[in-house]
């Protein structure tokens, strides 16, 4: 550790920051005039990479490679435009959630259409015409490519910022992005400015992507990589802001530097590899961010938030026929084994549809009635899970102590994480959760001494007299009934209808001496502690655990179950998970691209049913009644 | 005694002084208006009693107690409740429920994760709203309320914890001639039986003239006037600001 390895390290994170600047400034420009979170724009980076990818290699030479990107950023760019004007026009006055959960979809639906395209295999691109070299910098060696790249950043930021104030458009961008009813008044033709903003953001996406294939191979699971690292950026920045974007890039990639650069430091009395802190890092700059300055180093307060589509209706205590139906719903849930006794799969499937419903019910805990929509939930399960697995693999835990153990794991990391989660609202909110889950993701993935890495930990296997299938059965069914009915409990009890105001009403909750910030809190801790049960019933249902079933995906199944069932019922999660998990595990996993399908079925979901099932349904019977 | 002391008080957003340099006092028991034309400064003011807002500089005393950086709930603990311009009830929950909700919150009853809420302080809120003429909606949703009625459920919910002073920023905005007579002589009535200090803003002059006990006039952030209705009446300088903006006071009462 010297000097020179620091300023070799401080110049080389400015060609990360570049990178990290072009896929996040195209989300912020994207938001700050349409105010929707583009959870695809990781998405367009990606197809960026491969298209380039493609030219670079069918074309070749320089005419191939510089050629290649330029036309892959106006391929995308047109992309994006046909995204606009085909799907994000129907949904801009719809509820944020649903924007999120739309963009989400086409997430899903481009990956596959990737894999469709251009198979599975990692496709390593050729490496830059003319720009092959290194020079010495500091007795190291210096790629001349990524001096190239530490001058691409800002200069796309002077010719952004060229673009928004000497031109028509660019001003009308930035008035949309101050105020946007001022648009409106202006007479300009809105439509024509989303769709061309969206262009713009797409373009840059896809610039920043075939930048890239010199650096690193085109794989699939850039999209959702890199949409973590530009959630951190947007949010740090200040969304909307292009500058804060490229401060924000340059302050994240340089502290990474400084971890890399640090390398393993001997503190006496132990050792600190910073060089696999990366990652926490990251988490610790946004975090001092967002507690110093909620909006962003450059950002400002959004206007008043968005209300939730449909008004709610107020809770009524269970009718004697629901509860009648609840209890014949549980006699057939416990006669299960017994009825069943012929397909032993049948459990199998009672196990993951409970554990659904159980993570479904504790994520519609926060998101319903405490208005806060976590795009993070695995977090909590997977902390549950690798809690309870990593007790078993390292200290030979029995499943009782490991059970427990879950969800105060989770409970741990639910208050760290919810910590910061309340003091944001809306998108930030989003946003923030599934940054964090992001962060544990990465950090099981990282840890290879601890949890495994990508093999994840396996042989968790449940110990008597739970080690029979049905026993296991019961016990998850026992677990999974407790934490509904605890839940329900609670959101009839004061505190449920504390965290309902706090989300009908913030400032009426304030004035009458409610604290919404630490009741959110409570109940996002009270959340993860639940999730945290089903995680570590996961891991012992399936014997194992690892990184790909705590990913994103994870919490977007949750999002899905709950918008299933309907956000503002109490059943509907319950219904909600059942019909998906039964759904993912005989429709979706007889094909290959069941991405792109369960893609489908939640641009049908937000497009066509906003209400879900059980909310349809009442609404049907409403209908009905009022006839009769 | 005065119960609220305000001196000097001071809120500027960005280039705008909303308020400027303001002082004045609430004696115990009095039912004072603040009136003003649109945009003088009004909810500022409010929002910056009951801590909602910052003031950049001045003292806002109760009781004997500076308000200054307290959070709202806190200061709603010490004795003050309010309405908001724009009524906001909790609108997933019956009319009866709101009450109880800040009945609840009074009770520092609000960590429970047990018993049902709907048994909690339901007389209680029954009888508060039976003062404001609503306890026949109790158990109807709020969000279906006539506007003027969500404005009685407001001042059911703010008189739960038994507030010693009511901030009530337009308490009649959107409301008939006759409906808001009403709940003005209700408020009057509140605040002889139970002797609550009131801070009210109200458009229509008939009502302030007729109900309050003293007047206040804020224009563009100033204090330009403190006294009775006959003298804010035949004060040049009122009239100047309520002429000078091309309505006359019975104009203002309509709008
Ligand atoms: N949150 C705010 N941000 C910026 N300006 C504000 C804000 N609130 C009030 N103002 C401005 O302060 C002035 C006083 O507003 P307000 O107190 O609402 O007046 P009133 O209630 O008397 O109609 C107005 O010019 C208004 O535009
Ligand atoms: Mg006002």
């Amino acid at each position: 550790m010297n000097l020179n390895a620091f300023v070799f390290q401080a110049v080389n994170g400015l060609s990360s920051a570049s990178g990290l600047f072009l896929v996040a400034v195209g989300l912020s420009l994207i938001f700050g005039v349409t105010r929707i979170v583009n959870i695809a724009h990781g998405s367009l980076y990606m197809l960026g990479t491969y298209i380039a990818y493609s030219v670079a290699t069918k074309l070749g030479g320089a005419l191939g490679f510089w050629g290649g990107i330029v036309l892959t950023a106006i391929l995308v760019g047109i992309l994006g435009a046909i995204i606009e004007v085909l799907l994000l026009r129907r949904i801009y006055r719809a509820p944020e959630l649903f924007q999120l959960l739309a963009t989400f979809a086409l997430v899903l639906v481009f990956n596959d259409a990737a894999l469709w395209i251009w198979g599975p295999e990692d496709l390593l691109g050729p490496r830059a015409p003319g720009l092959t070299g290194s020079i010495e910098l500091l007795g190291r060696r210096l790629p001349t490519y990524d001096i190239f790249l530490i001058v691409v950043g800002p200069a796309v930021l002077l010719l952004l910022h060229m673009a928004l104030s000497k031109t028509r458009f660019g001003r009308l961008m930035r008035a949309a992005t101050q105020d946007r009813e001022m648009v409106g008044a202006l007479g300009v033709n809105q439509a024509m400015l989303f769709t061309g903003v969206f262009a713009l953001g797409a373009m840059l996406a896809g610039l920043g992507g075939a930048l890239q294939i010199a650096r690193e191979p085109a794989t699939l699971t850039t999209d959702l990589n890199v949409i973590g690292d530009a959630f951190v950026v947007v949010v740090v920045g200040g969304m909307g802001s292009i500058t804060g974007a490229y401060v924000a890039a340059v302050l994240i990639a340089e502290v990474k530097a400084l971890c890399i650069a640090l390398g393993i430091v001997d503190f006496g009395l132990f050792t600190v590899n910073f060089s696999k802190m990366t990652l926490v890092a990251e988490f610790l700059v946004m975090a001092i961010v967002l507690i110093t300055r909620p909006y962003g180093l450059l950002g400002r307060e959004q206007g008043a938030v968005r209300s939730v589509a449909e008004p709610e209706e107020p809770l009524r205590p269970a009718t004697t026929a629901t509860k009648i139906g609840g209890l014949i719903v549980l006699f057939v849930l416990i006669a299960m084994p017994l009825i069943a006794q012929g397909s032993p799969y049948t459990l199998v499937l009672g196990i993951d549809v409970l554990i659904a419903i159980l993570f479904a019910a504790s994520l519609h805990f926060i998101m319903g009635p405490g208005g806060m929509h976590s795009f993070g939930h695995a977090a909590y399960f997977g902390l549950g899970a690798y809690g309870a697995a990593l007790l078993v693999k390292w200290f030979a835990a029995p499943m009782g102590v490991a059970l427990a153990a879950a969800p105060l794991v989770a409970l741990m990391g639910a208050l760290l994480f919810g910590w910061f989660a309340v003091r944001l609202s809306g998108v930030y909110l989003a946003m923030l959760t599934l940054a964090f889950a992001q962060i544990v993701w990465a950090a099981v993935f990282q840890w290879e001494t601890l949890t495994g890495g990508s093999n994840g930990v396996l042989g968790v296997w449940p110990s008597a007299p739970f080690e029979s299938r049905p026993a296991f059965y019961y016990l998850t069914l026992a677990l999974a009934a407790l934490g509904v009915f605890l839940i329900r409990r609670f959101l009839f009890a004061p505190f449920g209808y504390a965290m309902r105001a706090g989300r009908d009403s913030p400032l009426r909750a304030e004035a009458i001496g409610l604290d919404v910030k630490r009741i959110h809190w409570l109940a996002f801790a009270i959340a993860g502690c639940i999730c945290g049960v089903a995680g570590g019933l996961f891991a012992f249902a399936k014997g194992s655990i690892s990184p790909e079933t705590i990913a994103v995906s994870r919490s977007i199944d949750g999002l899905v179950m709950v918008l299933l069932g309907g956000l503002q019922t109490l059943s509907g999660p319950i219904v909600g998970a059942s019909v998906f998990a039964v759904l993912q595990d005989s429709v979706m996993r007889s094909t290959e691209y069941w991405r792109a399908l369960l893609g489908g079925v939640i641009l049908l979901l937000v497009l066509a049913f906003p209400a879900g099932i059980v909310g349809g349904l009442a609404k049907l019977f409403a209908r009905r009644k009022a006839a009769s | 005694m005065s119960d609220l002391v305000i001196r000097q008080l001071s809120k500027s957003f960005g280039g705008v002084r909303a308020v400027n340099d303001v002082s004045f006092a609430i004696k115990r028991g009095e039912f004072l208006a603040l009136i003003g034309p649109n945009g003088a400064g009004k909810s500022t003011c409010f929002n910056m009693i009951n801590g909602q807002l910052q003031p950049d500089s001045g003292e806002i005393m109760f009781e004997g107690t500076p308000l200054r950086g307290k959070k709202p709930r806190d200061i709603w603990r010490l004795g003050i409740g309010r309405t908001f311009q724009v009524a906001a009830t909790f609108n997933s929950m019956t009319v009866i429920e709101n009450v109880q909700m800040a009945l609840i919150s009074h009770a520092s009853q609000v960590y429970r994760l047990w018993k049902p809420a709907r048994a909690l302080h339901r007389e209680r809120a029954l009888e508060l709203l039976a003062q404001v003429g609503m306890q026949d909606a109790a158990d109807r949703p709020s969000r279906e309320l006539a506007y003027g009625d969500v404005k009685r459920v407001e001042l059911a919910i703010a008189l739960a914890n038994e507030p010693r002073l009511l901030l009530m920023d337009e308490p009649t905005a959107g409301m008939a001639p006759k409906e808001r007579n009403d709940l003005i002589a209700l408020v009057k009535r509140l605040v002889i039986e139970r002797g609550i200090s009131v801070l009210f803003t109200e458009h229509s002059m008939d009502v302030v003239f007729a109900f309050a006990d003293r007047i206040i006039v804020l224009a563009r952030g100033k204090l330009i006037a403190d006294g009775d209705a006959r003298s804010i009446r035949d004060n040049p300088q009122v009239q100047e600001v309520y002429f000078g903006t091309g309505k006359t006071f019975k104009a203002e009462a309509r709008s």
